[in-house]
């Protein structure tokens, strides 16, 4: 079994947000990036698991991006990636990058795609979902364990108000959450391994982007933090019944 | 040309979010002089007449074993495309919860319809296009999409609007759809909403706590004080890492993204990534014996202490004001 895991590029999750260009702009500037946690510590590290295991017979890892992500694809190359695939274009538009995906692992052989529950910059949760509608193979989201017998995979995810334990035949896309494995760091010898290995670039098929961002604004933060002594309980009860309203 | 809103049952009740979406796609409908179709799977009557009290003007209802609440998204997203089709539906509604992030981006891409996922406000139009404010960079910014496709595609973020029923009645029509089989086959499933509490992510009243509480022992008292108030519990992400609390309670970056209109923070110090998971909350108070704890900065109301003697005192004067008020 081959599996194909979906990388994105984000800001770090300490990283200060800003925008220039009047809001029209991502701010960049003096922010480091990482592969999204979701794709790293989840995705990634159950298919190298898998691997490990005997179970797959190649990990290739598939970006979506301009050159500047490639310190990104390289970290995840370090973990145990056998190889990346670097699309040349520029995302965010999520159906734009779930194309991408989904006609190189067609058209490449690969038999299960692993994806992030979401990005932690667009949160949209919405690339491994498009696949499958793109493909018609199986998806299964937010799965939060995931076993192979042969081309069955045994996953429990999350559902509304509980969580499943499915079944589902090999080619398939699944959404990993917390729970499919552990994060690593890399070590020495992957990282120098990493180095050598290949980040095969490919240019775009078509340009179907259906959505862009036409500007961003940063939330409002809250002012004022009205402090109550901890011995005066009732005048906090009192302010959320009739100042705040919501008891 | 229509709107269409997808609507879902849960525990015999059209699920709160979904009510959100009808609201929502009414309003919708109306700035585009159109109809508001609201698509449902196996309801009865009752059901039917909350939808119309919703708003919508008409309900395509669709009798299929088949589909149920927690059925395949590939069967779903069918279900919904045939019915889009047949309605010319040019926006189509979802909820942003777990049916709406599987069934949505299926049918995006099945459909090739733009798909903005989690938005927050109204949708206004620009030309052809639909421009739809979202939270972006986990709450901590948002950003305005514009959906450029013929097919548009919207994911509502649950709490984002309170809900209203009316009077309005809706003519209904039933519809049958072919959906094929599914490629998944279904084992068990496992309830994890002890008792009677609203899910997380549908829960308007909050309580969760962190670290600051030493031990899963000593839970008792906060989920005295999640009772008293009808509160869902929820907990930081190392509580549930070190499995002192379930992981569906694990709220944050890497956990579930909640905007209850109160939450109230017990002995979590607010670091980022757990803020990005609740920021959107519309009232927050922390209660941390640190007063310097970085949870402050995003409070709406704080009480520096220790949160072993303030909760059963907070608890207490939450059943004087019930008490009182009935
Ligand atoms: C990529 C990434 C993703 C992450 N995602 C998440 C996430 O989704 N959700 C999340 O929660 N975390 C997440 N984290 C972890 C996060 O950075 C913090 O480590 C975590 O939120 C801290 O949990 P805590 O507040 O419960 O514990 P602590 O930081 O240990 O804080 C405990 C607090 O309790 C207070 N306290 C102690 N005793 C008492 C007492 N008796 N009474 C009152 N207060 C008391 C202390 O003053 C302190 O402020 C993530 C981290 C990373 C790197
Ligand atoms: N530009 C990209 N390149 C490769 N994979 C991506 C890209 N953007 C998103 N993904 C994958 O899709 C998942 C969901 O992303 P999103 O729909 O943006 O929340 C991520 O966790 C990644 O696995």
């Amino acid at each position: 079994m081959k599996i194909l895991v979906a990388i994105s590029n984000v800001p770090d999750t300490t990283a200060k947000i800003s925008f220039t260009n009047g809001g029209a702009e991502f701010n960049a500037a003096g922010v480091t990036f990482i592969i999204n946690p979701y794709d790293e510590w989840y995705a990634l590290v159950r298919a190298l698991e898998l691997k490990e295991a005997g179970k797959a017979t190649q990990v290739s890892l598939i970006h979506v991006g301009l050159a500047d992500s490639e310190a990104t694809i390289r970290k995840g190359l370090a973990l145990g990636a056998d190889d990346a695939i670097r699309v040349n274009a520029e995302g965010p538009d999520a159906y734009f990058v779930a194309e991408q995906i989904a006609k190189y692992a067609k058209d490449n052989g690969y038999e299960l795609v692993l994806v992030g529950k979401e990005t932690i910059n667009y949160n949209g949760s919405s690339v491994g979902g498009m696949i499958g509608g793109m493909t018609d193979w199986a998806y299964v989201s937010l799965a939060t364990k995931m076993d192979f017998n042969g081309t069955t995979a045994t996953i429990e995810h999350d559902i509304d108000g509980g969580t499943q334990v499915v079944e589902c035949t090999t080619p398939m896309v699944v959404s990993c959450a917390k729970g499919m494995a552990e994060q690593r760091i890399p070590n020495m010898r992957g990282i120098m391994a990493a180095r050598t290995k290949p980040i095969t670039v490919v240019e775009p098929a078509g340009n179907d982007k259906l959505t862009s961002i036409k500007s961003f604004e940063l939330s409002k933060g809250r002012t004022d933090c009205k402090f109550i002594d901890e011995n005066n309980m009732d005048e906090l009860v009192n302010l959320l019944h009739t100042e705040a309203k919501v008891i | 040309m229509s709107v269409l809103i997808f609507t879902e049952i849960n525990k015999g009740k059209v699920k709160k979010a979904s009510l959100e979406c009808i609201n929502y796609g009414a309003k919708i409908a109306q700035t585009l002089g159109t109809t508001a179709t609201a698509v449902v799977f196996n309801a009865d009557a009752a059901q039917l007449e909350e939808i119309g009290k919703a708003g919508a003007t008409k309900i395509v209802s669709v009798k299929n074993a088949a589909l149920n609440n927690d059925a395949d998204n590939a069967l779903i997203a069918s279900a919904v495309e045939q019915v889009a089709k047949a309605e010319d539906s040019k926006v189509i509604v979802f909820a942003f919860d777990v049916t709406g992030k599987a069934v949505a981006p299926r049918l995006s891409g099945k459909m090739k319809a733009g798909l903005v996922a989690g938005a927050v406000d109204y949708p206004v139009a620009n030309g052809n296009a639909l421009e739809v404010k979202k939270n972006v960079f986990s709450g901590k910014a948002t950003a305005i999409y514009s959906i450029n496709s013929d097919v548009k595609i919207i994911s509502l973020l649950p709490n984002s609007f309170p809900v209203s029923l009316g009077e309005n009645k809706a003519t209904v029509e039933e519809s049958s759809v072919e959906v094929g089989t599914s490629k998944i086959t279904v084992k068990e499933t496992k309830s994890s909403s002890s008792g009677t509490s609203v899910p997380l992510p549908e829960a308007e009243l909050v309580v969760s706590a962190g670290r600051g509480m030493k031990g899963p022992e000593n839970w008792g008292m906060i989920e005295e004080l999640a009772n008293v108030i009808g509160a869902t519990t929820a907990c930081s992400r190392p509580v549930a890492d070190m499995h002192w609390r379930p992981h569906h309670e694990h709220v944050g970056q890497t956990g579930i993204a909640i905007r209850p209109n109160l939450y109230i923070a017990i002995g979590i110090s607010g670091a980022i990534q757990h803020l990005a998971g609740v920021n959107g909350s519309k009232t927050i108070v922390v209660i941390n014996s640190d007063k310097e704890a970085p949870f402050f900065k995003s409070a709406d109301y704080g009480v520096v202490g220790d949160a072993f003697t303030i909760v059963p005192k907070l608890t207490e004067a939450i059943k004087k004001l019930k008490a009182n008020s009935n």
